[in-house]
C-alpha cells in the first residue's frame, strides 16, 4: 500500500488486481440488473392487475347517449312539444383564430347577438378546444346559403344539425305543457347525475317538469379510445342505444283550447273546462301568455325584458297561481251545504228586503237589487243571486261548520293536478285567520263568506276542480293532464289507471237536484238567462261578479269611473245538467258581470265542445239519451 | 504521393473488408440489440418509417466507425488519448459559451451535423483516466486520486452546467469505474463515499429547481399527476399493464395512444416492457448482461493497463446506463435523460456507444500484441 515507496509498476500484480475487480464488478452489475428485474416483477407481475385498469381508464372514454325526449300529444293525436331538426353554427376553437375577430366578421353574413356570444362563452367553459362549441342558433335557409358561399373564409366555422324542443302551438300551451330549458345548477343538484350525463335540457314547468321522468328516457352510451388528448381514435369500442323518452297523450283538446283562447279576445283571465266523471281537463287557458319556444334556448334579454313589460303579467300561471274572489259562483256550494246540513230546506223562504243586519249590530250588508227580492226560496236564491238567502244561511251556519262543508270541495289547498307550483286559495276559517292574522274570528265575516266574499281566494284550477266535483254529484275526482303514454313508436298508447272512484260527499241525492235546479234557473230565467239559446243541453251555471277593491280602498274612487275595472268577474257551468260531462270556470280579470263578460267565454266553450260530444254519444249504443231541452 | 496516399487507404480498408478484426459474440449480440432497438422503435413510432430508416442509417454510422476503430492498435488510441480528452473539453467549453438546445446548452451545430459534445466525453472520459492511471503506480494513493477527481470533475461540471446532469453522472461514473478497475483500496472507497453521502444535503442545495421536482416527484408521483408526476406514473402503467407475455407488438396503448411521454427515446424501455411483458425484459437484460460478461472477459484478456482499465470502463459504464434508464422507466430512479443503450433513438448516443464498442473490439484484436 504504501505506494510512494514502490514507485515501478508491477504489471503481474496489477493483473490479477484488475481480474479481482473486474468479478467484484460483475457481481455487482448482476446484483442491481437482479434487483432491476425483480422491480420488473413487480410492477407487471404482482400489480399487474392495478395498472392493466389504470391503463384502460386512460384510453377507455365511456361517452354518454342522450335518449330522445318523448313527444306530446293532445287527445286527439295533435302534437304539442316535438323535437325538430335544427341547424346551428358551432365555433372549433383550436381552428378558428382569433374569437373577437371571428365574430366580427361572422356577424356580417349571419347575425350573431351579444345574447349568443354570452352563451358561446358560457358553453366554451366545458369543453376542450377541439370540441365545436354552438355560436349561432336555428339558422334559416338564407342563413345556411349565405355562409356556405363564405364558409373558406372561416375555417373552424361549421353548420351542425342538432334536435331541438320545439312547441307548434307556441303560447297556447305555455301554461299547462310548459317548457325545457338548458340544466343549470340548480337542476344539477336535484337530477341523477348519471341519467343526465349526455343530456343538456331540462323541463322547467308544466308537463315538461312535472313528467320529466316519463319524458326523458334513459340514456345510452358508447365506449370510445381516446388518447392523451382526449381525441377519439377510429370506431366506438362498444354502444348501448339510449331508450327513448315515453310519448305522452294529453286530456286537452287543443281545439277547444283555441276557442277557449280566442274568446278572451286577449282580455287577462283564465278558464278551465273538466270533464265532471273523470276529472280529464279538456282545456286550460290563462291569457296574456307567453311563446315557450323563447325559453328553450335560453331566452335573450330583450324578449324577457319586453315580457316583464307587457301588461297583465303573462309569465303568471293564472290557472294554478291566480288569485281570484269567486264572489257568487260560491253560492251554490254553500246552499249544498246548508241542505245537507239540515239548515234549510229546499222551500224554506227568506225575505230580501236589500238590507241585512246581524242581530244588535248597525252594518247593512247588502243586496244587487235595492228594496230586494221579496221572498224567495233556494232556488231562486241561487238563480237570481240574493245575497240575503246566503248571509243569513253563512250565520246559522257559522263558520267552522262553513269551513268545513266547504272544505270538502278541496277548497284552501292544491287540487293534486299533474302539474308544478300550484297554489292553495284562501278557504276562510277560524284557524286560518288565527294563523295569518293572529285574530280571532268575527261574525260579520261570516256572512260576507257566505257570498264568496272577504277573505275567500280561489285558483281557477280549484273553482273548476269543486265544480266537477258538485256536477259528479258530489263524487271527487282529481284534476289531470296526462290521459295515455306511449313507450315506443310501435308500442301501443296505454291509458293511465285511473284513481279508484271515491264516495260522494253529499249525503243526499235530492240537495243535489234542489242546487242543480238552481243552477239551471241561472241559465234559464236568472242572471245568465239567454245563455243557453240554441244549445241543444240544458245548462246548469251560476254568475259571479266579484269586488276587487273594497269601497274605502283609494282605488276604488280613483277608478269609479270605469265599471268595467272595478270588478273580477266568474262564471261556472256545467252540462249537460242531468248528465254532466263537462264543468267550465271563466274567471276574468277586469268586467261588467259575470253574466255579461265571462259567461259568453263559457258558451263558447260549450259551442266547440258540443259537436264532438254528440259524435260521442251517437257512437254510443245504449245510454241514457242526449238530455234535450229548451232553454 | 497522392497515389501513395490512395494506396495506403486501398489497403486500411481492403483489410477492413478481408480482415475485420472484430469479436463476432459481441457483434452478433449487439446485432440482436440493434434488430430489437428497431423493431421496437417501429412500433414505439407509430409504424412511421422515417424514424427506423433514419436509426438504421445512424446504426450503420456507428458500426462502421466501430470497425473502423477496431483496427486502430490501442498503442495509438493511449498515444491520442491526451488529445482526444483535450478535445472534447474544449468542444464542451465551445458550447457552453455558444451552444444551443431545448433551454439547455447541449448541443453543437457544424452546420452538416448536429451533435451533443457530451456524448463524445462517455468515450473520451474513461480513455483519459486509464491513460493516467496507466502511467501510475497501482492500486491508486491519495495524490493519485486527487489528480484523476480533477480529470473528472472538470469535464463532469462542465456539462452538469449545461444543465444535463444525467449525462454528468453518467461521465463521472465511466471515470470513476476506472479508478474501481484500477484497485483503488475499499476502505478509501468507503471515505469516499462517505464524504460524497455527507456532500448531498450541500449539492441540494445547488440543483435547479426542475432537477429538486425530479428527485421529489419520485418519491411521490401521486402528488403531481399531470404535471411532474406525469412521467413516472404513465411510465409505470405502460411497464404494470404488460404483464408476464405483454401485450404484443404494436398493441401498447400507452405509447400508441400518446399517454407515455419521449416514447422512442427516454421511455423506449416501457413500450418494450408494456408490448413484450416480463419475459421480453429478462430476455432484454439477459442480452445486456452476456454482452456486459463479454466486455469484461475482453478487458481481462488485454494486455496492458490502459486497455484493460478502458475496456472495463466502458463494459461497466453500459451496465449504468441500463440500470439507470430501467430504474427510471420503473419509478426507483429520478427522471434523467439516460437513453437506453441501442434501443432508445438518438443519433449520438448511438454512435457513441458504437465508437465504444469499437475500442474493445481493437483491444480484443490486440490482446496478443505485445505492449509498448
Amino acid at each position: 500500500m504504501r505506494s510512494a515507496f514502490k514507485p515501478i509498476k508491477e504489471n503481474r500484480h496489477e493483473y490479477a488486481l484488475f481480474r479481482r475487480r473486474a468479478l467484484a464488478g460483475f457481481l455487482i452489475i448482476v446484483v442491481c440488473l437482479a434487483a432491476l428485474a425483480t422491480r420488473f416483477h413487480y410492477l407487471q407481475v404482482v400489480r399487474h392487475d392495478v395498472f392493466s385498469a389504470r391503463s384502460d381508464a386512460n384510453r377507455i372514454l365511456t361517452r354518454p347517449l342522450a335518449p330522445a325526449r318523448g313527444l306530446i300529444y293532445d287527445r286527439n293525436g295533435v302534437l304539442l312539444a316535438e323535437n325538430v331538426a335544427a341547424f346551428r353554427l358551432e365555433v372549433t376553437p383550436e381552428q378558428a383564430g382569433k374569437l373577437d375577430d371571428l365574430f366580427a366578421r361572422l356577424g356580417r353574413i349571419v347575425p350573431i347577438s351579444e345574447d349568443d356570444i354570452a352563451r358561446f362563452n358560457v358553453l366554451r367553459k366545458g369543453k376542450r378546444s377541439y370540441q365545436g362549441v354552438p355560436l349561432r342558433l336555428k339558422l334559416s335557409e338564407e342563413e345556411i346559403a349565405r355562409f356556405s358561399i363564405n364558409r373558406w373564409a372561416f375555417p373552424g366555422v361549421d353548420v351542425v344539425p342538432y334536435l331541438t324542443r320545439s312547441y307548434p302551438l307556441g303560447a297556447e300551451f305555455a301554461h299547462t305543457v310548459g317548457y325545457v330549458g338548458r340544466i343549470d345548477n340548480d337542476d344539477l343538484a336535484r337530477l341523477d347525475k348519471d341519467a343526465y350525463a349526455g343530456t343538456t335540457h331540462v323541463g322547467k314547468t308544466g308537463i315538461e317538469r312535472f313528467y320529466e321522468e316519463r319524458l326523458h328516457g334513459e340514456p345510452g352510451y358508447e365506449k370510445i379510445e381516446v388518447n392523451a388528448d382526449h381525441r377519439p381514435i377510429g370506431e366506438p369500442l362498444a354502444r348501448v342505444a339510449p331508450k327513448p323518452g315515453e310519448n305522452l297523450h294529453l286530456t286537452i283538446d287543443s281545439d277547444l283550447q283555441q276557442v277557449a283562447e280566442a274568446a278572451f279576445g286577449g282580455r287577462a283571465g283564465a278558464a278551465v273546462a273538466i270533464d265532471p266523471r273523470n276529472g280529464e281537463i279538456l282545456a286550460m287557458v290563462g291569457v296574456p301568455s307567453y311563446d315557450p319556444n323563447l325559453f328553450v334556448n335560453g331566452i335573450s334579454k330583450a324578449d324577457y325584458a319586453a315580457l316583464l313589460e307587457t301588461p297583465h303579467k303573462p309569465l303568471l300561471n293564472r290557472l294554478l297561481r291566480g288569485t281570484y274572489t269567486p264572489g257568487s259562483t260560491m253560492k251554490p256550494f254553500v246552499a249544498l251545504a246548508g241542505l245537507e246540513l239540515g239548515l234549510r230546506k229546499p222551500g224554506d223562504t227568506v225575505l230580501s228586503t236589500g238590507e241585512f243586519f246581524i242581530p244588535g249590530q248597525s252594518r247593512a250588508y247588502r243586496d244587487d237589487v235595492r228594496g230586494g227580492f221579496g221572498r224567495v226560496d233556494l232556488q231562486q236564491a241561487i238563480a237570481r243571486s240574493v245575497n240575503t238567502y246566503f248571509y243569513s244561511l253563512a250565520l246559522d251556519m257559522g263558520i267552522d261548520r262553513f269551513s268545513a262543508a266547504l272544505g270538502k270541495f278541496g277548497f284552501g289547498k292544491p287540487t293534486g293536478i299533474d302539474l308544478v307550483g300550484e297554489g292553495s286559495g284562501v278557504l276562510p276559517s277560524r284557524e286560518w285567520k288565527r294563523t295569518r292574522y293572529k285574530q280571532p274570528w268575527f261574525p260579520g265575516e261570516t256572512v260576507i263568506a257566505g257570498i264568496g266574499q272577504g277573505y275567500w281566494v280561489v285558483t281557477p284550477l280549484q273553482l273548476a276542480s269543486a265544480l266537477a266535483t258538485l256536477a259528479n254529484r258530489g263524487v271527487p275526482t282529481v284534476p289531470h293532464l296526462l290521459r295515455a303514454v306511449q313507450t315506443g313508436i310501435e308500442r301501443p298508447v296505454e291509458l293511465i289507471g285511473k284513481a279508484p272512484p271515491q264516495a260522494s260527499i253529499i249525503e243526499k241525492p235530492a240537495n243535489w237536484e234542489a242546487v242543480q235546479q238552481g243552477m239551471v234557473g241561472v241559465v234559464a230565467a236568472g242572471t245568465a238567462r239567454g245563455l243557453g239559446n240554441d244549445f241543444p243541453y240544458v245548462i246548469a251555471g251560476k254568475t259571479g261578479t266579484a269586488e276587487r277593491y273594497s269601497r274605502n280602498d283609494e282605488t276604488w274612487t280613483s277608478i269609479s269611473a270605469s265599471p268595467i275595472e272595478r270588478h273580477q268577474v266568474l262564471f261556472e257551468c256545467f252540462t249537460p245538467a242531468d248528465d254532466p260531462r263537462i264543468a267550465v270556470v271563466v274567471a276574468l280579470e277586469a268586467g261588467r258581470s259575470g253574466a255579461s263578460d265571462a259567461a259568453p267565454i263559457a258558451r263558447k266553450i260549450l259551442d266547440a265542445w258540443l259537436p264532438g260530444d254528440l259524435e260521442r254519444q251517437a257512437s254510443r249504443p245504449a245510454v241514457a239519451g242526449v238530455a234535450g231541452g229548451e232553454p | 504521393m497522392i497515389d501513395e496516399l490512395f494506396a495506403q487507404l486501398r489497403y486500411r480498408f481492403g483489410a477492413l473488408w478481408r480482415k475485420p478484426r472484430i469479436d463476432l459474440p459481441l457483434f452478433g449480440a449487439l446485432l440482436a440489440l440493434m434488430a430489437v432497438g428497431l423493431i421496437t422503435l417501429y412500433s414505439a413510432g407509430d409504424l412511421d418509417r422515417g424514424i427506423v430508416a433514419s436509426q438504421a442509417m445512424r446504426f450503420a454510422l456507428g458500426l462502421t466507425l466501430m470497425f473502423v476503430i477496431a483496427r486502430v492498435p490501442p498503442q495509438a488510441l493511449r498515444n491520442w488519448t491526451p488529445w482526444l480528452y483535450a478535445g472534447s473539453v474544449a468542444v464542451l467549453l465551445v458550447v457552453a459559451v455558444l451552444g444551443e438546445g431545448r433551454g439547455a446548452h447541449r448541443w453543437l451545430d457544424l452546420g452538416f451535423v448536429r451533435f451533443q459534445p457530451s456524448e463524445m466525453l462517455k468515450l473520451t472520459m474513461p480513455m483519459m483516466v486509464a491513460w493516467y492511471l496507466h502511467g501510475r503506480p497501482l492500486p491508486p494513493n491519495w495524490s493519485t486520486l486527487f489528480a484523476v477527481g480533477l480529470l473528472i470533475a472538470v469535464p463532469a461540471g462542465l456539462v452538469a452546467k449545461q444543465p444535463d446532469l444525467g449525462t454528468a453522472l453518467l461521465i463521472a461514473a465511466s471515470g470513476a469505474f476506472g479508478v474501481f478497475l484500477a484497485g483503488l483500496a475499499w476502505w478509501r472507497i468507503g471515505v469516499l463515499v462517505g464524504t460524497a453521502a455527507a456532500v448531498v444535503p450541500v449539492a441540494w442545495h445547488f440543483l435547479h429547481d426542475y432537477q429538486r421536482n425530479r428527485v421529489l416527484t419520485l418519491l411521490d408521483p401521486e402528488a403531481d399527476p399531470l404535471g411532474n408526476g406525469w412521467h413516472i406514473i404513465q411510465s409505470k402503467i405502460a411497464v404494470g399493464s404488460g404483464g408476464m407475455w405483454g401485450r404484443g407488438w404494436h398493441q401498447g396503448t400507452q405509447s400508441r395512444l400518446e399517454f407515455l411521454p419521449e416514447h422512442t427515446t427516454d421511455f423506449i424501455f416501457s413500450v418494450f416492457a408494456e408490448e413484450w411483458g416480463l419475459v421480453g425484459v429478462l430476455l432484454l437484460l439477459a442480452l445486456y448482461v452476456f454482452i456486459i460478461a463479454r466486455c469484461l472477459w475482453i478487458a481481462a484478456e488485454a494486455r496492458d493497463t490502459y486497455s484493460r482499465l478502458l475496456a472495463g470502463a466502458i463494459s461497466m459504464s453500459l451496465f449504468v446506463y441500463v440500470v439507470v434508464n430501467g430504474g427510471m422507466i420503473t419509478g426507483v430512479l429520478p427522471v434523467v435523460g439516460v437513453p437506453l443503450p441501442l434501443i432508445s433513438y438518438g443519433g449520438t448516443s448511438a454512435v457513441s456507444l458504437l465508437a465504444g464498442f469499437g475500442v474493445l473490439m481493437s483491444i480484443h484484436a490486440h490482446r496478443r500484441t505485445p505492449a509498448g
